[in-house]
């Protein structure tokens, strides 16, 4: 197969490999840089679970083909704090937003992206920032709850 | 000794791993030169298996195959009764049988070869209903198309039915639901000459695992080796499947030398794997004139798939729980589990029990608003009470107060007030409506279950002066890990971090019984108790048991102890409470160690021009004895509220010829954060003896309750009846374009609402 070379930056380092161009950015991250914090629940960007941020934008890394990666700057969950202590983490943690797991990290970076852009949030507005964001343990209110207590700490708006 | 740890909300133990992503799925784990395997499966719903030709196109020889002639051992997936061949061998019985298993290191061409396996058939007729199985025109499976029957039988309902007041009748049926566990099933295998055959993936239960690789491969029981991987959500659809996929892996790493991984994608797992049975519930029901039910004739069927599977046993559960509630001293059901030429149905949260307290509590509404009462009412009259016998007959010997916990529901849910604003602003296109049920759910194995499953627990010293729990009991998510520390904690006197859980593997773990049926808090906790007290027992003799001793203390002495006796290591096994009777042949006697009761409440608004329901709040209290953790038992109830309500309202498979022909999460829709409503959780605590710190059952409870109170909200607001689920705007708009003259509880409905 066909392989070009693609710079980009991961989680603030700047990384390069030799990749097929459409090979989708979930598999480059899980297979390519062994980010395998990124999950994938349907390849077909209804679930979610390989949201990451790319050029401060929400995207599922299932669709996105890894030439459209080039010499971006790609954020994942591993990117946040590798003992769980980002304010959205330990929210998540503290308030039961993690049940079996397996969407925590898509949905933790969904609730990152949107706190960022918007510090305190209403609670439809972050049904709506989750509503791309599958979830089929927790019914969304311990999720919701966890927004929204990493919402009311300080740290949030000094990221 | 440490202050209670139990009924605290402690942090889930394994956390971390979560929300960081370092939590290891199958899917993530790699083998130094691993192969990914494929299933190729059938087409067709029916049919002789004729011929499988490879087609040119890719480089065969670097392929392992493996056919059903390679099996070293029996072709069957050891469950029940052992009718599923692992790989089809002349017959096909449902589309998307396993047929033939190809693997290859590399992804790509295994998507090419996948396409290049042609397979020919000599269809034969297929059975794709309940009805044609039952009509017994083309049989499919057994002499008849059924795979079980029972019959529960109190008093003498036939005798009841001349001198009755009223007797009401409905129809109420149910549909297949899929899991949708965010991650998808997967299976790695390595076979070593020493080893044999290890399996690791995402599994419930390890040890069902264990058993039917055993006997693929014939072989004793030390050289097979199940590990459960990080589950990424279950619901019961990790329950029996998994044995298929672990032995499609084991199989072909067995024929390839090479470890070999099996990871469906969402497609595969949803057209090829187990979901909810769908149900039919018919009711005929005697009332007096001051309506009290007087008998209740219930016939329920379930549709089981091509194999017979789990049927059995999910069809046993619906049976117990299809009187719901309710005092009666005349039931009588009949139930039955039929086959037809679809992929098995199977496990799912509730195993039966949603399907007929559907039926049931929406019946209870029919025959409230038939008669002339109000459903709280009608329902106050009749619920069992302490010392009332249930439909088999079950003594209920615990306090049990549903008159109180229904009446704590509405009112927290502002159920009778909100009744009488919604009717006085019905003229509006939007109505809104009050419904709710009030139902139970069995924890633990069925009858006699518990004692057959004989499970066993142990307990264990660590040398840095831990204790660590080993048992075979799955996380799924719901918890597991971290409220059989939180009890072992309790019992020991000893802090939650003091307290480890061994990851559940064959090789590790005894056999605990399956992460199934409620049963992990109330029984497996229970032994868990049973094992810590032997252990304080042998850490202190008996006479110098200290009345108090800090965590450290606790270490030390252990530490001590184990300098010089070596490893300390305790265990449990289940022995039936003394009293509990099961007569198998009669379905008669103690169902259940304990039901959990729940009344739920949910407040909708119809749009009558789009036939959009929307959930507007939602209330659920539940007596589950002792809560354990208080914010993941309100999580469990919260998730199971919102898989429910998908059931209700969303879930709906398109079938084609006996295949899901909606197989993606762009047209199968289960409920968003959008769709989600406010959902009050309250807890009736009533400790339970013999339950661990005096819990119950709680998993399977929020799956049961919110279909009804969703469907009886909507016959309240709109006046016309709805007896099946999903209900979708298509139904509710067909039946408004009736202009409800011709639905069962009519306009005339509204009004006998007090």
């Amino acid at each position: 197969m066909k392989t070009s070379r693609l710079s980009l930056t991961i989680n603030g380092a700047r990384r390069t490999i030799e990749t097929p161009p459409m090979k989708r950015l979930l598999d480059v991250l899980r297979e390519d840089f062994q980010l395998t914090g990124t999950k994938e629940g349907c390849g077909e960007g209804e679930c979610g679970a390989c949201s990451v941020i790319l050029d401060g934008v929400l995207v599922n890394s299932c669709l996105v083909p890894a030439l459209h990666a080039a010499g971006a700057n790609v954020r994942t969950i591993e990117g946040l704090s590798p003992g769980g202590s980002h304010p959205v983490q330990a929210a998540f943690a503290r308030c039961g937003g993690a049940q079996c797991g397996i969407c925590t990290p898509g949905m933790i970076m969904a609730s990152v992206h949107l706190l960022e852009r918007n510090p305190h949030p209403s609670r439809l507005e972050i049904q709506e920032a989750l509503a791309g964001n599958l979830c089929r343990c927790t019914g969304y209110q311990k999720i919701i709850d966890a927004v929204q207590a990493a919402s009311e700490g300080d740290e949030i708006a000094d990221l | 000794m440490e202050p209670h740890v139990v009924g605290l909300p402690v942090r889930r133990k394994e956390v971390v791993g979560k929300i960081t992503g370092a939590a290891k799925y199958i899917d993530d784990v790699q083998l130094p030169g691993m192969l990914h395997g494929v299933t190729i499966r059938s087409t067709i719903p029916r049919g002789k298996l004729l011929n499988i030709s490879f087609l040119p196109g890719v480089p065969w020889d670097e392929f392992t195959i493996v056919t059903a002639a390679d099996i070293p051992g029996s072709n069957v997936v050891s469950q029940i009764h052992d009718d599923q061949p692992m790989l089809a061998r002349d017959m096909v019985n449902h589309p998307h049988e396993p047929v033939l298993l190809l693997a290859h290191e590399n992804k790509d061409q295994l998507r090419c070869a996948r396409e290049l396996v042609h397979i020919e058939y000599e269809p034969l007729p297929a059975v794709l209903d309940m009805d044609e199985a039952l009509e017994q025109r083309t049989i499919i499976w057994g002499q008849d198309n059924v795979f079980k029957q029972y019959l529960i039988n109190k008093g003498d309902v036939d005798s009841v039915w001349a001198e009755a007041a009223r007797i009401i009748e409905g129809e109420y049926s149910t549909e297949a639901q899929e899991h949708v566990y965010i991650e998808p099933n997967g299976m790695l295998a390595t076979v070593s000459p020493s080893e044999c055959v290890t399996v690791s993936g995402s599994l419930q239960c390890p040890y069902y695992v264990h058993k039917a690789l055993t006997t693929l491969f014939n072989l004793p029981s030390h050289k097979v080796r199940v590990i459960q991987t990080e589950t990424g959500g279950a619901f019961g659809g990790k329950e029996e499947y998994p044995s298929i996929i672990a032995g499609h892996a084991a199989l072909l790493a067995w024929k390839s030398g090479r470890p070999v991984k099996i990871v469906y994608d969402r497609e595969e797992d949803m057209v090829a794997t187990t979901k909810r049975h769908p149900s039919r519930t018919r009711h005929r029901t005697a009332v007096s004139e001051d309506g009290r039910l007087l008998a209740m004739d219930i016939e329920f069927t379930i549709d089981g798939g091509a194999y017979s599977t789990l049927s059995p046993v999910v069809l046993s559960r619906g049976t117990i729980h299809a009187a719901g509630p309710y005092r009666c001293p005349n039931v009588r059901v009949r139930s039955t589990a039929v086959a037809t030429n679809a992929p098995p149905h199977g496990a799912f949260r509730g195993f039966g029990a949603p399907q007929s307290l559907f039926a049931v509590e929406r019946h209870m509404d029919r025959i409230a608003y038939t008669i002339g009462l109000t459903p709280d009412e009608f329902r106050r009259r009749n619920f069992l009470r302490s010392g009332d016998a249930t439909a088999t007959g079950q003594i209920i010997t615990q306090p049990l107060d549903l008159p109180g916990l229904q009446e704590r529901a509405l009112r927290s849910a502002g159920y009778y007030k909100k009744l009488e604003t919604f009717r006085a602003n019905s003229a509006s296109a939007l109505k809104r409506g009050m419904g709710f049920a009030t139902f139970m759910h069995g924890a633990g194995f069925t009858g006699s279950g518990e004692r057959h499953l004989a499970s066993v627990v142990e307990l264990e010293g660590t040398a840095g002066g831990n204790v660590r729990i080993l048992c075979s009991m799955t996380e799924m998510g719901q918890g597991t890990n971290t409220i059989l520390t939180q009890i072992a904690a309790e019992a020991l006197g000893i802090a939650y971090e003091q307290v480890e859980i061994c990851p559940p593997d064959t090789a590790l773990v005894p056999n605990s019984g399956p992460t199934v049926a409620s049963r992990t808090s109330m029984i497996v906790g229970k032994l868990i108790e049973q094992a810590a007290g032997e252990f304080k027992k042998r850490l202190w003799s008996d006479d110098e048991l200290p009345a108090d001793y800090s965590p450290g203390q606790f270490s030390a002495k252990l530490r001590d102890y184990q300098s010089v006796c070596g490893p300390l290591r305790t265990r449990a096994q289940y022995h039936e409470p003394a009293g509990i009777h099961w007569d198998d042949e009669h379905y008669r006697g103690d169902a259940y160690g304990a039901f959990s009761w729940a009344t739920y409440v949910a407040e909708v608004t119809v749009d009558t021009i789009t036939g959009e329901v929307q959930v507007d709040e939602f209330t659920a209290l539940q007596e589950v004895g002792r809560v354990i953790n208080p914010v993941l038992a309100a999580g469990q109830i919260e998730g199971g509220i919102v898989q429910g309500l998908g059931f209700a309202l969303l879930e709906k498979v398109t079938w084609n010829q006996g295949s899901m022909a909606n197989n993606q999460l762009t047209n199968y829709i289960i409920p968003t954060a959008m769709d989600v409503p406010p959902i009050k959780v309250l807890f009736e605590e009533i400790p339970y003896e013999y339950g661990a710190s005096g819990a119950k059952g709680i998993g399977e409870l929020p799956m049961d309750g919110p279909a009804p109170a969703i469907l009886n909200a909507v016959v309240n607001a709109l006046g016309i009846a709805f007896d099946h689920v999903p209900l979708t705007p298509e139904d509710i708009l067909s039946k408004l374009s009736q202009n409800g003259k011709h639905a069962h509880d009519a306009p005339e409905v509204v009004e006998t609402i007090a």
